[in-house]
């Protein structure tokens, strides 16, 4: 309404960059809204009621400050590992490592913490190791993707993605064989850590402080690749190899780079799942968040700002999942359709950009 | 399908006050064209004079601000490409659109609307070949279009327009990728089947020598308005060119300073490399090129010269023998290129030089972001300041864009050349590697692009030029060197050789 009466009888003209931006949230919106109305196609062909599912979904995500909590806590894993699927994305890799570097994280920190807890060592020296080794450990799996692909010319995603069996099976072999804590005899499970060598909940929340990092990481990561040579580097050898090669950037060590700190995001989502949530590593930490971070980072466009509302996003579907289940006598299963058919809707959402035609101005007409 | 091919109808076509906008900008003002029947017209205009624009309204990629096609004199609607092939109205590309890995017949029986689930093989080799049989150039039904030449894919894309019954034939700078004696024939050929009156021919050209030649009639196109129309045959060419061009008149040609600074000379010392499979497309390359000098590499193309310049710039790995700048080892990366201050304009920029999403001004700063001010000890860059250089050196070169913040994919050919050179260009320049400076490009982008060139070279920089035109090479090159199947196989001053010496060794070890 406000448009057509402050530009009177001329169409709305953006400029290109408003246009873009313009066009970077209604079309993943649009998306969203596309997708809510297909599964509610879905729910009515099953005999139920759309309304009240989304009316549960925001009741058991947003509706109260609990279960909100309950939203930012699932959220804080999958910022991580939005990021460490966003970051690589920007140089043109699509990795899918990011579970691996999880659960091998989390694996890590869980076994460094051991000789830490029995040699009595102090907590705040031994949470940082820990997160450290996380870190270390994650970004080194997923590194070893990015330098089959730069030096042995491995294509990324299937790499990361087997590499990915193979961290879970690692940490299932090892879980279950010399880290295995004899008192775990229902799920084998490596010692657990006290009470003491938990990491917190932020102050006056029931959310633990995975979310504050994953929070501090956007930002700094939104930050690395917007407002850093290394950024744009990392976007020129992501939009034309060719021409990155040509201005003698180092393209091997920007990918093998950006691998590495993907690793290091998911393998840190790993070591909070240990110290924050499950106070051990065991087959639980395969949880699937690394392959919803793929779903997130889609959503958010690969900009490491927007992963963090994506998430939280997600985490209120995730949240509200077991009410959803209860409540409408739904399978398990259920949100798991929705976060399929979001991604389908989105991938076809990406033939829109440049095309949506109230944006068409901001084609120029300079082509010969 | 191929019944009606003896008694074709030629059709005429016209564009009545067209009209086409892309937000501010007016890429097509009240243009009308009108080709008759049976006749080989061709459509002139710098880049960005909107010639591309009207083809695509004509064929329905773009739909018309307003204004309508006539065709036959009855308005015809053309909604899609789809729209315009029903109605016999077929353009052939710049590119090839044909399936590489499939046979000449395979191409042309997919590209019909009708193909049928289950192909008869048999039935349509014998419609084929009676097609072909009445044809004024063939081309053999068995090959696999990947082994053609380049005339060859270019006759099949036509034989492919005549074999789906288009008559009315858009081609756009059709001849961009053949060779002087390939197009010669393939235009000829053109023509005659218009003046038999089976097609009618609307051709996109840059070469007055191929309108003089070929058309018979012409329309110019000077942004985006109607400049001029007329006979073919009558017109001179420098009305031509006045038409193009305007008022303003070309800047004239680069002049060569004699006695330039001293400065670094590139040297090439016995350069080999080899291509994915192994097999050399560099071998033993040794060339100098001084301060103040161009060397010119001339050559077909295919026949290590874009090797050479990937060497050069750091796309391709070095086998054997080393690149030398004033007598010091140099490694084709980052930090050399600015230490010996090197630069280059490659080959196809859109694929080579720049990031066709990135903007403008983005593009512009490919060299410069690492460095203050547009970025500080820290790595922290600053986007104001990149975009204020980029809009400083798109107002310097005379980039034509909607905006410094406009993705470079959306500029034309000639302007995406214009902002790779004010990258390149912008600062103090040693050692210049250029490779195809202009192809595709119009005249007045190439005199603007060739005088940089020139100028480069006059303030002291070494110039290697590799180009597949010898009148390119001839106009800009102090020494003229052939490449020929990864070997320099002449090298002489260019006061000391003319072109025919030239292309006997181009076309020596090619014949």
């Amino acid at each position: 309404m406000s448009l057509s009466t402050s530009f009177p009888r001329s169409r709305f003209r953006p400029d290109a960059r408003t246009a873009a931006i313009i066009e970077s949230i209604v079309i993943p919106l649009g998306a969203l809204i596309a997708s809510a109305l297909i599964f509610s196609l879905f729910l009515l062909v099953l005999g139920k009621d759309p309304i009240r599912f989304f009316g549960l979904v925001w009741t058991g995500g947003i509706g109260s400050a609990f279960s909100f909590q309950n939203t930012l806590q699932r959220a804080a894993p999958l910022i991580l590992t939005g990021l460490a699927f966003a970051v690589p994305a920007r140089i043109g890799m699509t990795l899918l490592g990011a579970e691996g570097a999880l659960v091998l994280g989390g694996f890590s920190s869980a076994v460094i913490a051991i000789p830490m807890v029995l040699g009595g060592w102090p907590v705040w020296i031994g949470l940082p190791v820990m997160a450290l080794a996380a870190m270390a450990v994650g970004g080194a799996w997923v590194g070893i993707a990015g330098w089959l692909r730069h030096y042995r010319g491995v294509n990324e995603t299937i790499s990361s993605l087997l590499l990915t069996y193979i961290a879970v099976a690692i940490m299932n072999f090892l879980v279950e064989g010399v880290f295995r804590d004899p008192g775990s005899t229902n799920k084998a499970s490596t010692m657990p850590l006290g009470a003491d060598w938990r990491v917190g909940d932020i102050p006056g929340t029931s959310v633990h402080w995975g979310l504050a990092a994953g929070l501090v990481l956007a930002v700094l990561l939104w930050v690395l690749m917007e407002r850093t040579t290394f950024g744009f580097a990392a976007r020129i050898a992501g939009g034309n190899l060719r021409a990155a090669q040509a201005q003698g950037l180092p393209v091997g060590k920007l990918a093998v780079a950006s691998c590495v700190i993907a690793g290091a995001c998911a393998g840190l989502a790993g070591f909070f799942e240990v110290a924050a949530v499950h106070g051990q590593a065991n087959a639980s930490l395969a949880a699937k968040y690394g392959f919803t971070g793929i779903l997130v980072a889609f959503l958010a466009r690969q900009n490491p700002m927007a992963v963090v509302p994506v998430a939280i996003l997600f985490g209120a579907l995730a949240a509200s999942g077991g009410l959803v289940q209860r409540r409408m006598d739904m399978p398990d299963a259920t949100m798991l359709v929705l976060q399929g058919i979001i991604f389908v809707t989105l991938l076809v959402s990406e033939t829109l950009y440049g095309r949506l035609p109230f944006l068409q101005a901001t084609q120029s007409g300079d082509r010969t | 399908m191929t019944g009606n091919h003896k008694t074709p109808q030629a059709p005429s076509l016209e564009t009545v006050h067209m009209s086409k906008s892309f937000g501010s900008l007016r890429a097509l003002d009240d243009v009308s064209l009108r080709v008759a029947s049976g006749s080989f017209h061709a459509l002139l205009g710098e880049n960005g004079a909107g010639k591309s624009t009207l083809v695509k309204c004509i064929m329905g990629f773009y739909q018309a601000d307003a204004g309508q096609v006539l065709l036959d004199g009855c308005e015809a609607l053309v909604h899609s490409p789809r729209d315009a092939h029903a109605l016999g109205i077929g353009m052939v590309y710049q590119h090839f659109t044909l399936v590489p890995c499939l046979t000449a017949a395979e191409n042309l029986v997919i590209s019909r609307a009708d193909a049928p689930m289950v192909i008869d093989w048999k039935k349509e080799r014998q419609q084929l070949e009676a097609f072909m049989d009445a044809m004024p150039f063939r081309v053999r039904l068995d090959a696999q279009v990947s082994e053609l030449s380049a005339g060859e894919k270019q006759k099949l894309e036509i034989l492919k327009l005549l074999y789906l019954d288009q008559r009315f034939l858009i081609l756009d700078e059709p001849t961009s990728v053949l060779t002087p004696a390939e197009a010669d024939e393939v235009l000829g050929l053109l023509g005659d089947m218009a003046h038999r009156g089976e097609v009618t021919v609307l051709m996109i050209s840059h070469k007055f020598r191929e309108v003089k030649t070929f058309c018979d009639s012409f329309t110019v196109l000077r942004r985006g308005r109607f400049a001029g129309s007329g006979s073919a045959q009558a017109v001179s060419v420098s009305d031509l060119s006045q038409m193009m061009i305007g008022d303003a008149g070309l800047r004239p040609p680069a002049t060569r300073t004699q006695a330039p600074p001293k400065g670094p000379a590139l040297h090439l010392d016995k350069l080999s490399a080899s291509d994915a499979e192994g097999r050399r497309v560099v071998s033993d390359v040794t060339l100098t090129v001084n301060a103040g000098e161009i060397v010119g590499i001339a050559g077909v193309s295919g026949n290590g010269q874009s090797a050479l310049i990937e060497l050069l710039s750091g796309q391709r790995k070095i086998d054997a023998g080393q690149i030398t700048i004033n007598g010091e080892d140099f490694q084709p990366t980052r930090r050399n290129f600015d230490r010996f201050k090197v630069f280059g304009l490659p080959e196809e920029p859109l694929r080579n030089a720049v990031v066709p999403r990135m903007t403008v001004a983005e593009n512009i700063a490919f060299r410069s972001f690492d460095k203050p001010p547009a970025a500080n000890r820290l790595g922290l860059l600053s986007p104001a300041r990149i975009r204020q250089r980029g809009a400083d050196l798109i107002a310097r070169f005379n980039v034509h864009t909607s905006s410094p913040d406009a993705p470079i994919e959306t500029l034309s050919g000639g302007n995406v050349q214009r902002a790779v050179l004010a990258r390149e260009l912008s600062g103090e320049v040693e050692v210049l590697i250029v490779a195809n400076p202009c192809f595709g490009l119009d005249f007045a982008s190439v005199s603007d692009i060739r005088r940089q060139i020139m100028e480069a070279r006059n303030r002291g920089a070494a110039v290697l030029l590799v180009s597949e035109d010898l009148d390119e090479i001839f106009e800009l090159a102090d020494r003229i060197a052939v490449m020929s199947e990864g070997r320099i196989t002449y090298l002489a001053p260019a006061a000391e050789t003319d072109a025919i010496e030239v292309g006997k060794h181009v076309a020596g070890q090619h014949g």
